[in-house]
């Protein structure tokens, strides 16, 4: 049995000065393949005018069960959004 | 549909179930989509790889029926829309292979046991394509009946393979417009062409009727995958739409679905219509379809006929690698 070619995500830009974004995985067996392959394999229809790839192996992820420590504490802070305070109409737009 | 036969893990009651099995169950009632780290039933994992893999193998394998007419088209510009066409399978593929990997098997797993007859595609692929109308007669019904069931899967529970689904979707109706612009332009061409476009017809209709699985009466996996929302319709369900949907199209082209039986319903709303044989799809799914070993044939020969070239890449990525990190000491 063979080696595997290794796993690589994918990250567009699309057209209008936007981040990149995930769209997905791939193989390819180096970096240049793996831009290679995710010009055929994601932008078949105009979706992007740059490509980033990561070894999907590179990516540390939190894990899901970390989810309420890490997540919940913002929850608890609702003076960080501008509808917390009460400004009255007359003065203005703010 | 193009997961036809999904074999599904037993359905349990509530009593049954572990409290964890009840959290992740009442996720999918809210409509949460599970993602690839997060808990999830073992029977879940397995039904999902199984369908996800069977999806992917059937758009792999769907490029050969087609492949098989590129050389043959007609003119340059339809040689070029049926390459693109063939070419966005290989994507479908693509995006289905990699939303299986995110439940723990690899493609080249999954690859193998497709070549060695442990996981299937959907029937509709051995069937031969032999006239330059079968290009209409599969864009129009085969990637219709795709569709069909392919844009409620755009909802399903698993996060990855509702991705995959959403993006399919947006490239699936090129190819149903296209494969009825083929029919079209035959329809209205000569009587021969005509009879070709018929011909066509004839042979893919009771084909694309079979792609959405048996009769609910026969179907016995279904009841789980529809409580974990990996299955969205019955087979029956998609299968009256796609009737219903096709039979005014078949219409306009002047064309005669070859069915003596079929007729509108008023009370129901849709069609009464002849069932296919479901021999004749048993038989095709066991392995004894018109091209079953032809199609089979030709992955396994693609496989091991591009071994070397994969090894060299591999061979040229490692020793590229090794070079970079001699000359970064």
């Amino acid at each position: 049995m063979s080696k595997e070619w290794p796993l690589w995500e994918v990250f567009i830009r699309g057209q209008h000065g936007l981040n990149h974004r995930h769209v997905g995985s791939l193989h390819a067996p180096d970096a240049e393949m793996a831009i290679m392959n995710a010009r055929d394999v994601y932008t078949r229809r105009n979706e992007g005018v740059s490509i980033w790839v990561v070894p999907s192996a590179q990516i540390t992820a939190s894990s899901p069960s970390e989810k309420g420590p890490l997540f919940e504490p913002s929850n608890a802070k609702v003076y960080r959004h501008p509808t917390f305070f009460d400004i009255p109409e007359e003065v203005g737009h703010m | 549909m193009y997961a036809q036969l999904v074999k599904s893990e037993g359905m349990k009651a509530r009593e049954e179930m572990t409290p964890q099995e009840i959290a992740f169950q009442e996720r999918i009632d809210r409509g949460e989509k599970i993602e690839p780290k997060e808990w999830m039933p073992e029977g879940y994992r397995k039904t999902l790889v199984r369908q996800i893999g069977q999806h992917a193998h059937s758009e792999i394998v769907g490029q050969l029926p087609e492949g098989n007419w590129i050389t043959r088209a007609p003119t340059l510009e339809r040689k070029a829309i049926l390459l693109a066409k063939v070419q966005d399978e290989a994507g479908h593929g693509l995006y289905l292979y990699s939303a299986a990997e995110t439940l723990g098997v690899s493609r080249d797993e999954l690859m193998e046991l497709l070549h060695a007859g442990k996981m299937k595609y959907s029937s509709i692929f051995n069937y031969p394509t032999l006239t330059w109308a079968d290009m209409g007669a599969v864009g129009w019904l085969v990637d219709g009946a795709a569709i069909m069931n392919q844009v409620p899967l755009q909802r399903t529970s698993y996060g990855p393979y509702s991705r995959a689904m959403i993006r399919i979707c947006k490239e699936e109706s090129f190819h149903q417009r296209q494969g009825y612009a083929v029919m079209m332009k035959l329809a209205q061409g000569t009587p021969a062409q005509k009879r070709m476009a018929q011909d066509a017809l004839n042979r893919f209709w009771y084909p694309a009727l079979m792609m959405f699985g048996p009769s609910d009466k026969d179907s016995v996996h279904s009841a789980q995958s529809m409580a974990w929302k990996i299955k969205i319709n019955t087979n029956d369900e998609l299968r009256q739409k796609f009737v219903d949907q096709t039979v005014p199209q078949a219409e306009y082209l002047g064309l005669t679905v070859p069915d003596p039986d079929l007729k509108w319903n008023e009370e129901k709303g849709g069609h009464d219509f002849s069932e296919p044989d479901w021999s004749e799809f048993f038989d095709v799914i066991a392995g004894n379809g018109p091209c079953n070993k032809d199609r089979l044939g030709a992955r396994v020969k693609a496989w091991e006929d591009g071994a070397w070239f994969r090894e060299g890449l591999m061979a040229h990525a490692e020793k590229a690698a090794a070079r970079r990190a001699q000359a970064a000491e």
